[in-house]
């Protein structure tokens, strides 16, 4: 039930024109988001390595990784 | 012989199924076209686990990448729980996972499954991705879910055999606020129902008739639990090329457990061939309610539990790591090729799990604490 209603939000978000939402930081200004060293996650195979020690060590779980980033550099 | 690495099973094919999925912070753009070859090597609290693992990623057509992951884990266990009530212990767990991106405009989708198998536990997870960049691509939104089905067996018991079913649902947001930072968001609730404690613990509790003054039975969880987390991060691009990046996560869940995480790190790159980094991380937990190191007597509740990670306790974490990119001229088809170690230390400080073989009265033994290092060595290579 709260996946679908996320799905109706955003599906309702696109289609109600979030597109013509004017950008403030052009595509000409965001080369510093195309720098591999600003990547989210540079290496995932280490990233995910580590992610397991937590998971395995700690009762917390979740949330971990997969976030943070976006290119929006193309 | 006891094992007590259900939870390395567990821990692992979540990480595997995000390993091999696209990440969602990618949206618009598939992933590179990479090879990775990483040997892992974790030592701590009597508890030894390394091995290699092997992932691969390729684009296929223009708008598909395939991904496939080979994972080892290689156990030798003393740890406290083990020598406490049992004996110490080898065994090897191995997980594979696939994964399909797909891109469609400013949408990616990813599916992806992931095995995991050891003799006494069998995980396998169903994942499906989905994210797509909005407001002039100045927002990556991101959902998922996962499904996850399992096997619990006990060895010398060729009775036991109880299932674990498994959910996560994900949502992830990242925004570019201006051309130096970026914010993130990522939420993600879990649900577990089925057999959920380890069939080989035990739990203690006071016993006037051992002549030690206490004895173990074996604990019993909740069949179902259900957790939250919420994290918040930022990357920030310093004027000299360099990141400074710092994330915080709530979690909490209906066993009563609520922690607290935090990250700091810095990535320097130095010269055309260097990349250094460093980091700290520190994590904070409660107890689970049903958890005790030291019950009162037999049976003294529903739901019993001592397992070190349902307990009351801290964590602190430095890192350091180095990338070198080298050439190698005969082989044309590679764009670049890195190779990297990572380094982190841990240390782990228990506030109410005792170390019952330093001996002392039965809750008046010193309280449990050790560190851990940990080793990630591996080579990358882009084609």
């Amino acid at each position: 039930m709260f996946l679908r209603r996320i799905v109706l939000v955003v599906s309702l978000a696109a289609a109600t024109g979030c597109s013509g939402v004017e950008p403030w930081v052009k595509p000409y200004e965001r080369q510093n988001f195309a720098d591999p060293i600003m990547a989210a996650d540079r290496n995932p195979i280490a990233t995910s390595y580590l992610n397991h020690v937590f998971d395995a060590r700690e009762g917390a779980r979740g949330a971990l990784g997969g976030h943070g980033g976006g290119c929006g550099c193309n | 012989m006891a094992r007590l690495v259900i939870p390395f099973a567990l821990a692992a094919i979540a990480a595997g199924a995000a390993l091999t999925a696209g990440s969602p912070t990618q949206a618009a753009v598939l992933p590179d076209d990479r090879a990775d070859v990483l040997y892992h090597r974790y030592e701590g609290g009597g508890v030894t686990v390394d091995g290699p693992s092997l992932l691969v990623r390729k684009k296929v057509a223009e708008n598909y990448s395939v991904s496939a992951n080979y994972y080892v884990d290689m156990v030798s266990s003393a740890s406290i729980d083990v020598l406490t009530t049992a004996s110490p212990y080898e065994e090897t767990r191995r997980q594979g996972s696939l994964a399909l991106d797909a891109l469609n405009g400013k949408t990616q989708y990813s599916v992806s499954f992931t095995n995991s198998d050891e003799n006494d536990y069998t995980a396998n997870t169903a994942s499906f991705d989905l994210s797509q960049e909005l407001f002039g691509d100045l927002t990556t939104l991101s959902l998922g879910f996962s499904r996850g089905w399992d096997e619990v067996r006990k060895r010398g018991d060729e009775e036991f055999e109880e299932p674990v079913d498994r959910r996560s649902y994900r949502l992830g947001l990242s925004q570019i606020v201006t051309p130096t930072l970026m914010l993130g968001f990522a939420f993600e609730t879990i649900t577990d129902e089925g057999f959920l404690n380890n069939p080989y613990r035990s739990v203690r509790y006071l016993d006037a008739e051992n002549p030690a003054g206490f004895a173990f039975q074996p604990e019993a969880y909740p069949n179902t639990r259900t957790s939250n987390a919420v994290a918040l991060n930022a990357r920030y691009f310093l004027p000299y090329r360099a990141v400074a990046h710092g994330e915080y996560r709530w979690f909490t869940d209906t066993w009563g457990i609520d922690a607290h995480t935090v990250r700091l790190g810095y990535t320097h790159p130095l010269g055309e061939r260097w990349v250094l980094e460093g980091g700290y991380r520190w994590y904070d937990q409660s107890s689970a309610d049903f958890y005790a190191d030291l019950f009162p007597r037999r049976d003294a509740q529903n739901f019993l539990a001592r397992d070190k990670e349902l307990s009351t306790f801290s964590s602190h974490m430095l890192s350091v790591g180095a990338t070198y990119e080298f050439g190698v001229s005969r082989w044309s088809f590679l764009k670049r090729s890195t190779v990297n170690v990572f380094y982190d230390r841990m240390r782990f400080d228990y506030d109410d799990f005792r170390d019952i073989l330093s001996g002392g009265a039965p809750g008046a033994e010193p309280l449990y604490g050790f560190d851990a290092n940990v080793y990630r060595i591996f080579v990358s290579a882009w084609f």
